[in-house]
């Protein structure tokens, strides 16, 4: 069966002044999965994320988003796509509501912003500052702003670093919602369970290559095939379902 | 792709930013306080300072006599302030500090009755001390015409004086301290917010959307100016109709102010862009921000002309651009000059303008 690849990446390469951050890496990402690229800190995850964002120039290689090529069709590219990065800022005076209609604008699009809001559950925050927001709500707020142009693909860096197991969990039904509504789903992170449970497929990213890409099923496979065992018998829960079911599950106001 | 598409406008989404910037700005207090505030308090101070006639403060010696014509007519003229029953040596500390004008001491001819006036006057209020000699020998001569009995002297002087408008201290202050406003707001404001918008990834984010660079730069920019045009506009309101501000030419005068207000901010801001492009971290910002304004406030006649300063500053406050900027409010707001008589003013500015902005594209980051 032929899925449609809606972002291809061949030979991509990433050279700083001394550093080679991305050393040629291929890849496909196909239309309508949830993508992950995993690897340690420093392994190239969010240079290889940026150059696919056409927020960074790449050194070498061919990128291609919906078709479009990074170098000549950046701002095609840009209207398609929603993007969440690691680290970003919001005018800190400006309510959630202002900020919204200030990025409606930015994509020229015209939204309720309330309705914007109640897709991530922060209705009742309309009023506040993105600085007075938890960790879990700052990314929820964060991933509102990507969906404003109702995006052919997502971006997400890092999405759930430093949330507490309820905020990860919320966080992993809105993307498997935004996914459900049609849109690709790109995303980084260094925790293997939140992978296994969200991803369609992942690529493994060490120090600028990809030494593994398919279905976290068939790497789990593929490794046990090898004749690996973990070394403790796996019980039918783990520590985190016992923190869940003692502290609850629901969407809170962490 | 999409055909219910629109073709994409980087204007509307530079009206966005705008928007938000303005209502960013507005919830400021530093913004707020530099446009606002600090001008107004010196327009107030200034506003309500009357400027007076001219007041010379004169000591009389203690064994002054007191029993003449020259006394009296001292005493009854309200230019003099007499200070009478000091001693000697108070009188002489005062009048070496410049805090006394000047000492007379009238005292009786042992042989006849003419009277021998002696004058001290002090290098540290040379221009009053003039006044008070000129103002003795006037009032002297005039008793000396009538000792003579000369009704018809050989000359006498028929002043008149044309009613001009009257020249208030407002007059004066509120171009400066709008040229101050301007100035602030285009250096502070600008610095600090391409500074904290690169460094709170705020324009990272704005890069992940279509929007071009430019027109980023641009839509922030035009926030600030929104702001201290309405600010400026504001200023010279409360001016005119509460401290009696000449608007010469009513509106358009008013209009007229309002275009160089916008001139003088578009450089003013550029000094702001190379601000932000040279700061190291946020800690750099207000010592660069300060040694593009502070020469400016004091140097460019803001709170008095600049024929005040010595000689060898002068070509200093001949290069900077507050000046001129100064100069041309006030030869259209009192004067009635139009924007073409102040070309000298406005090239001046602008070659600045030239000048600034070439330094900012080389000096502006981006991250």
């Amino acid at each position: 069966m032929q899925k449609n690849s809606i972002i291809q990446v061949s030979n991509l390469e990433k050279k700083y002044e001394s550093f080679h951050a991305v050393k040629g890496i291929s890849f496909e990402v196909q239309e309508g999965e949830i993508f992950g690229i995993l690897g340690p800190n420093g392994a190239g995850k969010t240079t290889t994320l940026e150059i696919i964002e056409t927020l960074r120039d790449k050194t070498s290689g061919n990128v291609s988003v919906c078709g479009l090529n990074i170098e000549t069709q950046a701002n095609d590219i840009k209207q398609l796509i929603g993007v969440q990065l690691q680290a970003a800022g919001y005018y800190p005076s400006l309510t959630l509501v202002e900020l919204l209609l200030l990025f409606a604008g930015l994509y020229n699009r015209e939204i309720n912003p309330m309705q914007m809001l109640a897709k991530v559950g922060l209705e009742d925050k309309a009023k506040a500052k993105f600085k007075e927001l938890s960790g879990g709500q700052k990314q929820r707020f964060s991933i509102a702003t990507t969906l404003i142009n109702q995006p052919k693909i997502i971006f997400l860096d890092e999405p759930t670093t430093g949330l507490d197991p309820q905020a990860r969990r919320n966080l992993w039904d809105l993307i498997r919602s935004v996914r459900d509504e049609g849109a690709t789903v790109v995303i980084t992170t260094h925790y293997m369970d939140e992978a296994e449970q969200l991803c369609d497929r992942v690529a493994v990213m060490e120090s600028g290559k990809i030494i593994a890409l398919d279905t976290p099923d068939a790497l789990i496979d593929q490794l046990v095939a090898t004749g690996f065992e973990r070394k403790k018998e796996v019980k039918k829960a783990n520590l985190e379902d016992v923190f869940l079911s003692l502290t609850g599950n629901e969407w809170k106001d962490e | 792709m999409n055909n219910n598409e629109q073709k994409y406008s980087q204007l509307k989404a530079m009206f966005a930013i705008s928007k938000a910037s303005f209502r960013s700005i507005t919830r400021s207090p530093s913004a707020v306080i530099f446009t606002l505030v600090f001008p107004l308090i010196f327009i107030m101070v200034f506003g309500f300072l009357k400027g007076g006639s001219v007041s010379l403060d004169v000591a009389l010696s203690p064994d002054c006599d007191t029993k003449n014509p020259i006394y009296i007519g001292m005493i009854s003229n309200p230019a003099f302030s007499v200070q009478e029953k000091m001693d000697t040596a108070t009188q002489k500390k005062l009048l070496l500090k410049g805090t006394l004008d000047a000492i007379v001491n009238i005292q009786r001819s042992a042989i006849d009755s003419t009277y021998n006036v002696q004058l001290y006057t002090t290098m540290a209020s040379a221009e009053k001390g003039v006044i008070v000699k000129s103002m003795l020998e006037h009032l002297i001569d005039k008793l000396n015409l009538k000792a003579a009995h000369i009704s018809q002297p050989m000359a006498t002087i028929q002043q008149e004086q044309l009613t001009g408008r009257t020249y208030e201290t407002i007059d004066f202050i509120l171009p400066g301290q709008l040229g101050f406003s301007l100035l602030s707001t285009g250096v502070f404001g600008t610095a600090f917010v391409f500074f904290n918008l690169r460094q709170t990834l705020v324009i990272k984010r704005f890069f992940a959307t279509p929007i071009k660079r430019p027109f980023i730069v641009l839509g922030e920019a035009l926030a600030r100016m929104v702001f201290a045009l309405l600010g400026a506009a504001f200023l010279i309101t409360l001016g005119h109709y509460a401290f009696g501000f000449t608007l010469i030419n009513g509106l358009s005068t008013f209009f007229d102010m309002i275009v160089l207000s916008a001139i003088g901010l578009i450089v003013f801001m550029g000094f702001g862009f190379v601000v932000s492009g040279i700061a190291k971290n946020e800690g750099t910002i207000p010592p660069l921000a300060n040694i593009v304004t502070l020469p400016q406030f004091l140097l460019s006649g803001t709170f008095f002309g600049i024929d005040n300063f010595p000689s060898w500053l002068q070509p200093v406050c001949k290069i900077l651009p507050l000046t001129y900027l100064n100069d041309a409010m006030r030869k259209v707001a009192f004067e009635g000059a139009g924007l073409m008589d102040v070309t000298t003013q406005l090239g001046v500015i602008l070659l600045w303008g030239v000048i600034i902005y070439f330094a900012a594209v080389k000096v502006f980051r981006w991250e």
